[in-house]
């Protein structure tokens, strides 16, 4: 199992721990996490799972494919830590990670 | 470019059985008002989803009617592109270019600019403004009498909006909405209500006033609407006068036929399903829910066009490079491998959001959280003062293979 917290914009947390290879929107989405949304139901399609991964766990996560760089330049409030949640999967290496949602989903 | 309610058969619309498949062209815009399209769809998504058809009216192009298919051409952008044109029909010789109709780079760079007047930090602010302004509509509608609802509520609340992130003069706003109408009609949709150089000349006068606004813009500092931040971005002010009315018409039809079409949209489908009408009585907290749901059920505009750029292989079949592409949001949003029971409204479906009215990929929806939110208010203000807004005469639809809207909804308010 992965560990992963979830930061709402307020600084609710939600420790949640998930199988491994499952996106981190998806199981935001299936957890109730409030902030991300994940309209397109992970086609990296729509920028609504938007999050920003902590400095810590930034490089472990992988590399932005060229989709996720287009779709989140059109997202709200990006930072050089913004990822699109469902572009992120779940293993041991990610176990503990947090990630912060943004105050809102364009 | 209207019409009177017809049934399909009354129309001389064939069953979409008795026709071989070759036969079938969803481009036909009669088939839309008639409500024929549903049938027709579904024939195309059991038997032929990516289909081909040879059109009399628009020339050769591919049907692309199943969700996921869909998303796929929708994010291939590279394979799939949005130039020249994003309707079916080509245009003659009027072609204004608009971001909506670009591919990447410039698509991009033109689309950051407009950006910040609908994303949600700038909503935030103007929440209280929508929700007054739809007060003061929803007060003024004529109780005990039959009206239509399109023209007092829908296109008068849409209308205000548009002023507002134009910042264009409010006592004029009606203008929007004819400019609006005249940019979404024309042969390049079905629609032969207006020709090429009518909507030419229309539109030039509505350059003309978008001018006179822009060098007042550019004469003061820089605001947050539409027009401010193009002419004060290096990136858009220098676009020639044809690409400045071509974004004009993309933001104004954007922000226009289609928020108007699901807030009428609403009513049809509360009144035709009554105890979803119920339901939503009983418990409010499901308007946001029922707002997607309304989204996906009224797809208010039909289709987008791709050009493919090389071969692709999908669902079977080659789509060659150079074919012309049309992806059916209204066809993707009954699919029911993707969505349970699709041809039902139900106000509290689950993962209501996850429908394809919006588009998905670099040319998603961009004013979607507005358009949300508008009719979010729009909801919570008339149950606050209606137990009904009643449809009582048949809805009239325009005729287009585009827009699915409407020009007529005869209703009356029951008051609490």
């Amino acid at each position: 199992m992965v560990r992963i917290t979830y930061v709402e914009h307020d600084g609710t947390k939600h420790e949640i721990e998930a199988p491994e290879d499952r996106s981190l929107m998806e199981v935001a989405v299936e957890n109730m996490v409030p902030g991300i949304d994940g309209d397109c139901g992970g086609a990296c399609a729509c920028a609504t799972c938007h999050v920003y991964v902590e400095d810590a766990w930034l490089s472990k996560s992988g590399e932005k494919s060229e989709m996720e760089t287009s779709m989140l330049e059109f997202a709200e409030g990006i930072e050089e830590n913004s990822r699109l949640a469902c572009q992120i999967k779940t293993s041991s290496a990610l176990d503990g990670i947090v990630v912060r949602i943004p105050e809102s989903q364009h | 470019m209207s019409q009177a309610a017809v049934k399909p058969e009354d129309a001389g619309i064939p069953d979409p059985y008795s026709l071989t498949l070759d036969q079938i062209d969803m481009g036909k815009a009669e088939l839309y008002p008639a409500q024929a399209h549903w049938a027709y769809f579904e024939r195309l998504r059991k038997e032929d989803p990516v289909h081909f058809c040879e059109s009399e009216e628009f020339g050769p192009y591919w049907s692309i009617t199943k969700f996921n298919d869909i998303v796929h051409v929708d994010t291939h952008h590279h394979q799939f592109s949005s130039e020249p044109q994003i309707v079916i029909g080509d245009a003659v010789d009027f072609q204004p270019p608009m971001f909506i109709a670009m591919d990447q780079p410039k698509h991009d760079v033109q689309r950051k600019v407009v950006t910040p007047a609908v994303a949600p930090m700038a909503l935030s602010e103007i929440e209280p403004l929508i929700r007054e302004r739809v007060g003061n509509v929803l007060d003024s509608l004529p109780v005990g009498e039959t009206f239509n609802w399109v023209d007092l509520v829908s296109i008068e609340l849409t209308t205000q909006m548009l002023a507002t992130l134009f910042d264009f003069p409010f006592e004029d706003r009606r203008k929007l909405t004819y400019w609006s109408d005249v940019a979404a009609s024309g042969p390049q949709v079905g629609d032969n209500s207006m020709t090429e150089e009518f909507r030419l000349q229309e539109l030039t006068k509505c350059l003309e006033a978008f001018d006179e606004l822009w060098k007042e813009r550019l004469a003061e500092p820089r605001k947050n609407d539409f027009i401010s931040l193009m002419a004060h971005h290096p990136d858009m002010q220098n676009m020639d006068p044809m690409e400045y009315l071509g974004n004009l018409m993309l933001l104004i039809v954007g922000g226009n036929d289609t928020t108007r079409n699901s807030m009428s949209g609403g009513v049809v489908a509360l009144n035709q399903n009554p105890a979803e009408y119920e339901k939503l009585r009983a418990d409010p907290s499901l308007i946001p829910n029922m707002v997607s749901e309304v989204i996906r059920w009224q797809t208010p505009l039909a289709h987008m066009r791709r050009n493919a750029l090389e071969d692709v292989e999908l669902g079977g079949k080659t789509i060659k490079k150079g074919d012309k592409v049309v992806m059916w949001y209204v066809s993707g949003n009954r699919d029911d491998e993707v969505i349970d029971r699709p041809n039902e409204f139900i106000i509290d479906r689950p993962r209501a959001r996850h429908h394809i009215s919006f588009g998905f990929g670099i040319h998603r929806c961009m004013g979607n959280r507005l358009a949300e939110m508008q009719l979010k208010i729009l909801w919570e203000e008339i149950l606050k003062r209606f137990d009904k807004v009643e449809l009582v005469g048949e809805p009239v639809r325009v005729t287009s293979n585009f827009v699915m809207g409407y020009s007529n909804l005869p209703v009356q308010l029951h008051v609490k």
